[in-house]
């Protein structure tokens, strides 16, 4: 399945939409919009996972990438993984670098 | 180009459609490097060097790449290779070289070996699954990314004196289904169990073998049963610097590398450190007729202890005896080990069947083995704990005399041996007992009781449980007609072989198991506790279910709740330790004045061989702890030292335990000593003489 990631930057916060599966195919793609966005300095950092469907050993290490390059003062936020997503977080502890949230809470 | 652009990012060669250039040497394994990945790979022997490169799943070589004889540096082949992706690439090599046997030589370019440097193996990713038949071996190397996001973890630096051991597998800790974890056997599942192991008091896990190992080795298949016999221990590494991918939930998706990370980073959030159950002394290789996986098709002459005619010498009791005295093998040992305290954070490493560490390349035992030496002062391992199974399956016995440069500790199979046969009730003992209690100083006596791993069970032989409920070995589910496994346990099944429901002897067998493990808990140096001795775990009399992967070999979880008191006594016995330093010396003890023995009156021990008596008052500063042990059958009185109000920790005669800081006073001058019972007392001036609530 073809991935794609979406971002914009607003008010510090910066919003990237990853949809489709998060693989070593497509984890240059993604690591190219956290160096995109990480140069506006935001804040804070959402990423919407609700149609995220598949996060590979690459994908994972994308997003402790954008934990690395961003810094530890922005806070980084993961909203509506779904199950196997999450649960590839959680097992391998990267949950205790990001704030996981359900969709409602976004 | 830019300036920044570097000059040995870009190939300066084709092979087999890929970019390359001349590697580097160091470090040896496969290292991502700017848009590529270094591969070097040392052989002394090796004539060619083929590297080959696999679509992650397919069956045949994306692409072999020989390796031109300018990317080799005397032994040493090595190749950037551009434009491959670690995340979906697997590598090994074809080595060739002469197949001359009696020369020490067994190359085989037919054999795409593993990288005896791999970080991560493919093929291993779902226990027990056999092998993919397309490859004549299955293991396939993987490179790793060194990207784990480790918080500011630090280790506990946990002091020698004060450490408590507690031996598990990762499988079989978390596999039974009454563990309730999400995942059963697998790291993820040891995350969740971290709060059972706070509770009970330990402060240090050590894993049995957790490098990739091979289930399937001698595996066997029972007919009858329909049972499948295992290498479930895993005493047979295949890849050292691979974590066993089947023991990660995320094996599958190649995070065995950080689920274990995270393992350890929990762990240590916990104030618990880790031990790992490391095995030099020999490989999954087995001899002449196992097979070729990495070392013998690699560098057979160097990497093993050949007999002058070629074959393996079998030191190690599996087929082959790794050369670890060797310069070349010294250094991969090294690189391994330190590979695993800088990138995994682990604490120490145990060394099984450590004696072959200490013999020569033909089998000879040195007084001042190169690898020990160099173990023992590598700034990189300094605050490594560093742990010695001191013998071998050759009859090399080295408890006390193990040349560890006092860096190493001692698993004590002689501490083991002389408290099984006091508890049972053997005479002329107490003496021997005498000096393991206080944490052998006939042994270690140069060192401090920390040298000293005291021990009454560990995975190989009968678990606490069954030392006090079987004469003998029950080893026919093993499949070998009852042949394996040890003959001398030194163990009582207090009057009934096997499960009883005979009130009398129930009883008994439960103050066998407090007598033990409150000496144990007493006594100076470094107690180490089997996973699930503390809740009656049993092996129905097996003392070596090396093989099985079942429930024979799984914690039970649901003993905690059918024997809690059981844990309690084990969970007060910890806290107990842990809050009387009299208990944890840093230095051997000074008769007189750290430590006074007694007999049945203060003072006057008897040392007889007649005698079952053993009695001690333990004295740092203001604490003191009063441990008497009636071995005996019959019960006897004891006077108690003078000069201290004591009180009441534990007396297993009378099944009482207190919560440690809780111990009700001792209002008479002397003790009653049941029949093969202990009693523990607690003593501080700073106590006032009114009894103390009852925490029992």
């Amino acid at each position: 399945m073809s991935f794609a990631a979406k971002s914009h930057v607003w008010d510090g916060t910066a919003t990237i939409r990853l949809t489709g599966e998060l693989a070593a195919k497509s984890a240059g793609q993604f690591n190219r919009v956290i160096a995109d966005v990480s140069a506006q300095d935001p804040h804070r950092l959402v990423l919407l996972l609700d149609e995220l469907t598949y996060l590979s050993s690459a994908g994972l290490r994308s997003l402790v990438y954008a934990h690395q390059r961003l810094g530890r003062g922005v806070e980084i936020v993961l909203v509506g993984a779904q199950p196997e997503v999450a649960e590839t977080i959680r097992l391998t502890g990267f949950d205790r670098s990001v704030v996981m949230q359900e969709p409602t809470g976004a | 180009m830019s300036t920044a652009e570097r000059v040995d990012s870009y190939p300066t060669h084709w092979i087999a459609g890929f970019g390359v250039r001349a590697g580097r040497l160091l470090p040896f394994g496969a290292t991502p490097v700017p848009d590529g990945i270094n591969f070097a790979v040392p052989s002394n022997h090796a004539t060619a060097v083929t590297l080959v490169l696999y679509r992650r799943g397919e069956a045949e070589p994306l692409a072999e790449l020989p390796l031109p004889d300018q990317f080799r540096v005397g032994g040493v082949w090595a190749v950037t290779v551009f434009g491959v992706d670690a995340d979906t690439v697997d590598y090994g090599y074809r080595v060739d070289g002469p197949f001359q046997p009696e020369a020490g030589h067994r190359f085989d370019p037919s054999v795409v070996i593993a990288d005896p440097y791999a970080k991560a193996l493919t093929g291993g990713e779902e226990w027990g699954v056999r092998p993919r038949p397309y490859e004549p071996t299955r293991w396939r190397s993987r490179v790793v990314h060194d990207d784990f996001d480790w918080e500011d973890d630090r280790r506990p630096g946990i002091a020698h004196e004060d450490l408590v051991v507690y031996e598990l597998h990762v499988r079989g800790f978390t596999r039974h289904h009454s563990s309730g974890v999400r995942h059963p056997g697998t790291f993820a599942g040891l995350v969740e169990k971290i709060p059972y192991l706070k509770e009970l008091g330990v402060n240090c896990v050590e894993l049995m073998p957790v490098f990739e190992f091979d289930e399937f080795t001698n595996s066997r298949h029972d007919p009858e049963s329909g049972t499948w016999w295992y290498n479930y221990w895993g005493y047979s590494t295949v890849g050292f610097f691979a974590p066993k991918a089947s023991f990660a939930a995320t094996g599958a998706h190649g995070l065995a590398v950080d689920e274990l990370k995270n393992l350890v980073k929990e762990l240590h959030r916990a104030g618990i450190e880790v031990i790992l159950d490391v095995v030099f002394n020999h490989t999954a290789e087995g001899n002449e007729h196992g097979p070729t996986i990495s070392f013998r098709g690699l560098d057979n002459h160097t990497f093993y202890m050949l007999t002058p005619d070629g074959g393996y010498h079998n030191f190690s009791g599996t087929g082959n005896t790794v050369d670890c005295n060797d310069p070349v093998v010294r250094g991969f040992v090294l690189d391994c080990l330190r590979y695993w305290a800088a990138e995994f954070h682990v604490d120490g490493f145990r060394f099984d069947l450590a004696a072959i560490l200490s013999r020569g390349p033909d089998g000879a035992v040195l007084a001042n083995p190169p690898l020990v030496e160099a173990l023992a002062n590598d700034p990189v391992l300094r605050d490594c704990k560093l742990i010695a199974e001191a013998w071998d399956a050759a009859g090399l016995y080295q408890v006390g005399t193990f040349p560890g440069y006092r860096r190493f500790a001692e698993w004590n199979g002689r501490y083991r041996d002389v408290l099984r046969r006091f508890v049972k009730g053997d005479s002329g003992v107490v003496g021997e007992l005498a000096t393991r209690f206080v944490g052998s100083p006939d042994l270690y006596g140069d060192r401090a009781p920390a040298a000293s791993v005291n021990f009454v069970t560990a995975h190989d032989g009968f678990t606490l449980a069954d030392l006090v409920s079987y004469n003998d070995k029950h080893n026919e589910a093993n499949g070998e007609g009852g042949r394996d496994g040890d003959d001398g346990n030194h163990s009582w099944n207090c009057g009934v072989e096997g499960p009883t429901a005979i009130p009398e002897v129930v009883r008994l067998r439960r103050r066998q198991v407090r007598n033990l493990l409150l000496l144990l808990l007493t006594s100076q140096g470094v107690p180490m506790l089997l996973a699930g001795d503390e809740v009656g775990r049993t092996q129905r009399g097996n003392n070596n279910a090396y093989c099985h992967d079942s429930e024979l070999s799984w914690f039970d979880w649901g003993l905690v709740a059918r024997n809690n008191d059981m844990f309690r006594f084990t969970r007060r016995a910890l806290a107990f330790r842990a809050a009387h330093p009299a208990l944890r010396r840093r230095a051997h003890l000074v008769g007189g004045q750290d430590v006074t023995w007694h007999g049945r009156e203060p003072g006057r021990p008897d040392w007889s061989g007649g005698s079952r008596l053993l009695a001690a008052t333990l004295s740092h500063g203001d604490d003191h702890v009063y441990v008497a042990a009636n071995a005996h059958w019959e019960d006897v009185d004891v006077t108690l030292p003078t000069g201290f109000a004591w009180r009441l920790f534990a007396d297993t005669g009378r099944d009482v335990v207190h919560e440690p800081g809780h111990e009700p006073a001792v209002r008479t001058p002397r003790l009653n000593l049941g029949p093969r019972s202990v009693v523990v007392l607690t003593a501080r001036p700073d106590w006032p003489d009114t009894e103390r609530g009852d925490g029992e």
